[in-house]
């Protein structure tokens, strides 16, 4: 155990985002060799994923709150969501394909590279067009900064960053337990979809106009609350949802870092299980 | 043996394969795909692995690569355990699945060897003299821009075997390299690795369904089924432990009644003044040879070598009939 939590426990991770990085780089010199083409995908995945924001729009266009919240606190949230998936998606989206490749058997040629599996699906076709979807969030998320009536202090501040990290960390997460469900059922990418882009879409409503026990679920089984409607409600100065203690917001890193613990062991035990089974 | 590369001592693999035998009935049925197996192969050897379709032997690559942890038993490669030190192992070897490649698809041939540079940590100066020579030797020149979707089969393969060996791993192992490839790919692959092996004294382990690459390239053949080894030995072994025999072609100077040639050689077929004799592929044919010149008007005359598909056929015939008596 000394071995794993020792010496190379570190060196492994450090393997895997060296892995990471050559191999996203190699994807990204080959997206840029077209660069209007890149431009365009970009600016099209800007557009799409931006409907979902014109939708809020359209709807504060006929009322003046939703659940109690205004629009540049709505835009806040959805600022935090957005911004939060789609850096985890740009990172993470590809392990949503694992079940192809474990099908395809594509998967095994992954094992006998000298480079940690999962650094490897990750970065397999890294698609830098994602990044209009963070983009796009973070547009929002600055506007929302301006727009929404805050008393500005640093703890406030400070936990702005802290929890788009620990969001981008929570659905990244997602991504890898969805992907490592895969190699037990390889269809099941539909049911990661509907956490993760189900997920994200959620978090763009305040938990106000939900059902208490989705509220509860989205908090405690699947602490996606944390990527934005805890965090949101301290710095806007709302009572928590279901009244939460008062270090809740702060909680964020904290929720993040067990979130990716259990991903970590969820993916371990299935690529073991793949190793077993050869399935 | 003091220099045994790659070691497996009783090492075996069960699957549990679940059957949907209804709308929710599921069967369950364990499957041992590689049984009590145990061989050694010493550094530069040349060994060809056959058998029938799920004999195991894709389960053994598997195991040898780290792909897959063998359920029991001992298995090391260069001292390596491959499951436990999987990265690790892999600088030391290269495969090459004939079935799927293991280059990145959609970019062109020379990104992915770049990469391989750079995730193996070649050398520089090495990595730029291992892919001259292997560019030069597999004819790959033309092909270095182009996309590995739109390469024909034999291009991906020799592609696909210079990747493999850009970090001069110790040992190559290929599953079904020559599969679905023309002529001129297998004599071009079967060539290379011939000198590869002679030159560099890479370690070669290769699974076939043609013969023809292990009456090429290997000296020693090992044959497996039902996850169990049947054979282990040179060549030439394995025609005697399938009890094949070699065919005898005399063409006579005119039409003759079958010749009544000596035990255990033996007339099987006659068509005009061409006679077949079929002979133990263990003895020599210069007996047979001399007897028949001296009593028939012998014309011409060929000996014809027994097919190993026949051969390896019989052999599981016949321990199919030990098994059920």
């Amino acid at each position: 155990m000394r071995e794993v939590f020792g010496a190379r426990g570190p060196s492994r991770v450090a393997e895997g985002l060296r892995a990471y990085r050559l191999i996203a780089g190699m994807w990204i010199r080959s997206t840029l060799a077209y660069r209007a083409s890149f431009v365009l995908t970009v600016c099209g995945n800007l557009l799409l994923t931006g409907l979902d924001f014109v939708a809020i729009l359209l709807m504060f266009s006929q009322v003046d709150a939703l659940g109690g919240w205004t629009l540049p606190e709505v835009a806040f949230l959805y600022g935090l969501s957005v911004t939060a998936f789609g850096t985890a998606q740009l990172a993470f989206g590809s392990v949503a394909s694992l079940g192809g490749r474990v099908r395809d058997g594509s998967f095994d040629t992954l094992l006998v590279r000298p480079a940690p599996v999962l650094a490897q699906v990750a970065a397999d076709r890294f698609a830098l067009r994602r990044l209009g979807r963070g983009v796009q969030g973070a547009a929002v998320l600055g506007w929302a900064l301006v727009a929404v009536d805050v008393d500005w202090t640093v703890a406030k501040a400070l936990l702005i960053p802290v929890t788009l990290v620990s969001g981008a960390v929570i659905f990244g997460s997602l991504f890898v337990a969805g992907g490592a469900f895969q190699f037990l059922a390889q269809d099941a990418a539909e049911v990661q979809n509907a956490f993760t882009y189900g997920g994200t879409t959620l978090l763009q409503y305040p938990p106000t106009v939900f059902g208490r026990d989705l509220v509860r679920g989205v908090t405690f089984v699947l602490p996606l609350a944390f990527v934005n409607w805890v965090p949101a409600a301290y710095v806007l100065g709302r009572p928590y949802p279901l009244g939460l203690p008062a270090g809740a917001a702060f909680a964020a890193p904290l929720v993040a870092a067990v979130c990716g613990a259990l991903a970590g062991t969820v993916w371990r035990a299935g690529l073991r299980s793949y190793r077993s089974t050869g399935s | 043996m003091a220099d045994a590369f790659i070691e497996l001592d009783h090492v075996e693999k069960v699957f549990d394969v679940r059957r949907r035998t209804g709308f929710l009935k599921r069967e369950r049925r364990r499957v041992r795909a590689v049984d009590a197996l145990s061989f050694t192969v010493a550094r530069g050897e040349m060994v060809g692995y056959i058998g029938p379709n799920g004999a195991g032997k894709s389960t053994t690559i598997k195991m040898l690569t780290g792909i897959l942890t063998p359920s029991g038993g001992r298995l090391r490669v260069a001292g390596i355990d491959p499951s436990r030190e999987r990265t690790r192992l892999a600088h030391h070897m290269g495969v090459v699945f004939g079935q799927r490649t293991t280059l990145w698809w959609d970019l062109p041939l020379i990104d992915s060897y770049r990469l391989m540079h750079r995730m193996y940590r070649i050398p520089d100066a090495r990595y730029r003299e291992n892919l001259d020579r292997l560019v030069a030797l597999l004819d790959l020149g033309d092909l270095l821009d182009v996309p590995v979707r739109q390469l024909s089969l034999g291009q991906r393969m020799r592609g696909d075997i210079a990747a493999a060996l850009l970090h001069d791993p110790q040992v190559l192992y290929l599953d079904e390299p020559t599969i679905g490839l023309d002529v001129v790919s297998k004599t071009r692959v079967r060539r290379f690795l011939r000198e590869l092996n002679a030159e560099r004294g890479t370690t070669v382990l290769l699974t076939t369904h043609d013969l023809q690459d292990i009456e090429q390239l290997c000296s020693r053949v090992m044959v497996i089924d039902h996850g169990r080894l049947m054979y282990d030995g040179p060549l030439a072994g394995l025609h005697e432990a399938g009890e094949s025999e070699r065919t005898l072609v005399v063409d006579l100077e005119r039409e003759w009644p079958p010749i009544d040639a000596p035990a255990p050689a033996r007339v099987v077929r006659v068509e005009g003044p061409r006679q077949w004799l079929a002979f133990p592929a263990s003895r020599s044919a210069a007996p047979l040879v001399a007897w028949i010149a001296e009593r028939y008007p012998l014309a011409d005359l060929s000996v014809r070598e027994p097919d190993i598909e026949a051969v390896i056929a019989r052999m599981y015939a016949e321990r199919a009939g030990r098994a059920v008596p």
